[in-house]
């Protein structure tokens, strides 16, 4: 285990944090623009949303960053900004954190599939290994959100050459039992394959709720002796009056995060639909 | 041609290579393109979906047999068109304004030509202008719109208005699909239906080209 993990780690959960990208709308980012690009046009307002996390709890936060790859940023128009983007997400993440917290900067998926050739295993290291370069400032980084094993492997060997520990993380929300991957992939084939592509803490976010992920964290810790990093969401979005809204309460949320401790999770924050409130709700839970 | 269950196995194994090879061996031999299709590829494209559905088959493996299923329907189609049959229904699919997310989008589309369909994908942030526009001109019966995030799903609901405004609604069916979407908000936003997966969505796609 990295020093930095050894130290972070003891008989409770570490706290992460919540979404960032409904934050950022809250405080006015337009539906559909690229919000890692607000690391540079309103970083006063990306440091809101990494202060109130900071202050509801949170003992690691992360970067917004999450789309900050060459590949995914093309997309916006931004291919030539990568490095400017993840500098200034650590940036801002670290000056909210202080001593409070530690960063973990995020790496996201491409959102190219590369079973159907959209781009090669090149292209795909080449823009992990730029993005994980640009966000050598953070304390470890965390590969989080994947649905392709192969992708998520991939991303891994190119955090590594960076020499921070990492945390890898994919969504398990397919397959009639919602315990695989999008490509079908079993949290113990997760497991063993991250573990050997070099990963520091193995994890499951996104897609389901707390609920959901009980099982999978389960099965990840029976599966590894590495730690074990759950971010669930809010419970599944439904819409109400032509509005998206999550029904899990923060104290709900809060009171499932007891069974994540029991089973072994070694980190523990919220996906879509959360918030500082959850934060804040995990903090007093899983201290009391 | 003795050995046509080959093409029923070429397909439901993803050998795209295979598949294209039995088909030109196939009709060299003079076997009847329809009944190729009808009674080999489609019943293992069924028999793919069957497995999907019940977890023997995943994403990568839906993938490889629509890629066989395309490959051999390449080779397959002009001689189809030539003696006048229609292909099962023509698409027009892309993600909505302002999401840039194509996997899903990607997955269907290749589902929907490997069982036939001829789709005119429009790529990812298709405004509703441009759906209408292409329903339009390649007089398409169905589109198919897809989005992941819950912020964009919106722009599906404005799509329909915009389809509406247009006079075109009546002439087409709708079909949403993607991560936060649900038959709720299909039902709610006046589209005809609603898949939660890409299998699933060539089932609807079919359905509603009946109706």
């Amino acid at each position: 285990m990295t020093s930095l993990l050894a130290q972070l780690l003891g008989p409770d959960p570490v706290i992460t944090d919540g979404a960032w990208g409904t934050q950022l709308q809250a405080l006015g980012l337009p539906a559909g623009e690229c919000p890692d690009a607000w690391n540079l046009t309103h970083p006063d307002r990306v440091r809101q949303v990494a202060q109130s996390y900071v202050d509801a709890g949170s003992k690691v936060i992360l970067t917004n960053t999450f789309r900050s790859n060459r590949i995914t940023l093309a997309g916006h128009g931004l291919a030539d900004r990568v490095a400017d983007i993840n500098r200034a997400g650590v940036d801002i993440s670290r000056a909210a954190a202080t001593t409070h917290a530690k960063v973990f900067a995020s790496i996201g998926p491409t959102g190219k599939m590369l079973m159907m050739g959209e781009v090669t295993e090149e292209e795909v290291f080449a823009a992990f290994a730029e993005q994980a370069a640009a966000l050598g400032a953070a304390d470890a980084l965390v590969i989080e959100t994947m649905s392709d094993l192969e992708e998520a492997r991939i991303a891994v060997r190119a955090a590594k050459t960076t020499g921070l520990p990492v945390v890898a993380s994919m969504v398990f929300d397919s397959g009639k039992d919602r315990d695989r991957t999008m490509m079908g992939s079993t949290p113990e084939e997760v497991a063993e394959s991250l573990a050997e592509a070099g990963a520091d803490v193995i994890g499951a976010n996104c897609g389901l709720g707390m609920e959901g992920y009980i099982p999978v964290a389960k099965r990840l810790r029976a599966a590894t002796a590495l730690p074990i990093w759950i971010k669930p969401n809010a419970g599944l979005p439904e819409l109400v009056d032509g509005h998206i809204v999550y029904r899990t309460t923060p104290a709900e949320f809060a009171l499932q995060a007891l069974v994540l401790r029991k089973a072994g999770v070694a980190f523990v924050g919220g996906c879509c639909g959360t918030s500082p409130e959850f934060i804040h709700a995990l903090h007093t839970a899983l201290q009391g | 041609m003795e050995d046509l269950k080959k093409m029923y196995d070429a397909i439901l194994t993803g050998n795209f290579k295979a598949a294209r090879e039995i088909t030109q061996q196939a009709l060299a031999a003079g076997v009847d393109p329809q009944a190729l299709v009808q009674q080999q590829m489609i019943p293992a494209m069924d028999e793919v979906g069957r497995r999907y559905e019940a977890n023997e088959y995943f994403v990568p493996e839906l993938l490889i047999s629509a890629r066989a299923m395309k490959a051999s329907l390449e080779l397959i189609r002009p001689l189809l068109t030539a003696s006048g049959a229609e292909p099962a229904g023509r698409v027009v699919i892309g993600t909505v304004k302002g999401d840039l997310h194509d996997i899903g989008k990607n997955l269907v589309a290749a589902m929907l030509e490997g069982a036939g369909f001829e789709v005119i994908d429009l790529g990812v942030d298709v405004s509703p202008e441009k759906f209408i526009t292409a329903l339009n001109e390649r007089h398409a019966g169905l589109v198919a719109m897809s989005a992941l995030l819950t912020t964009t799903m919106n722009s599906m609901k404005t799509t329909v208005e915009a389809l509406k405004a247009a006079g075109v609604r009546n002439k087409v069916k709708i079909m949403i699909g993607g991560a936060p979407v649900t038959q709720k908000y299909a039902d709610e936003i006046g589209a005809d239906g609603y898949s939660s997966n890409a299998n699933a969505a060539v089932a609807l796609a079919r359905k509603l080209v009946a109706a």
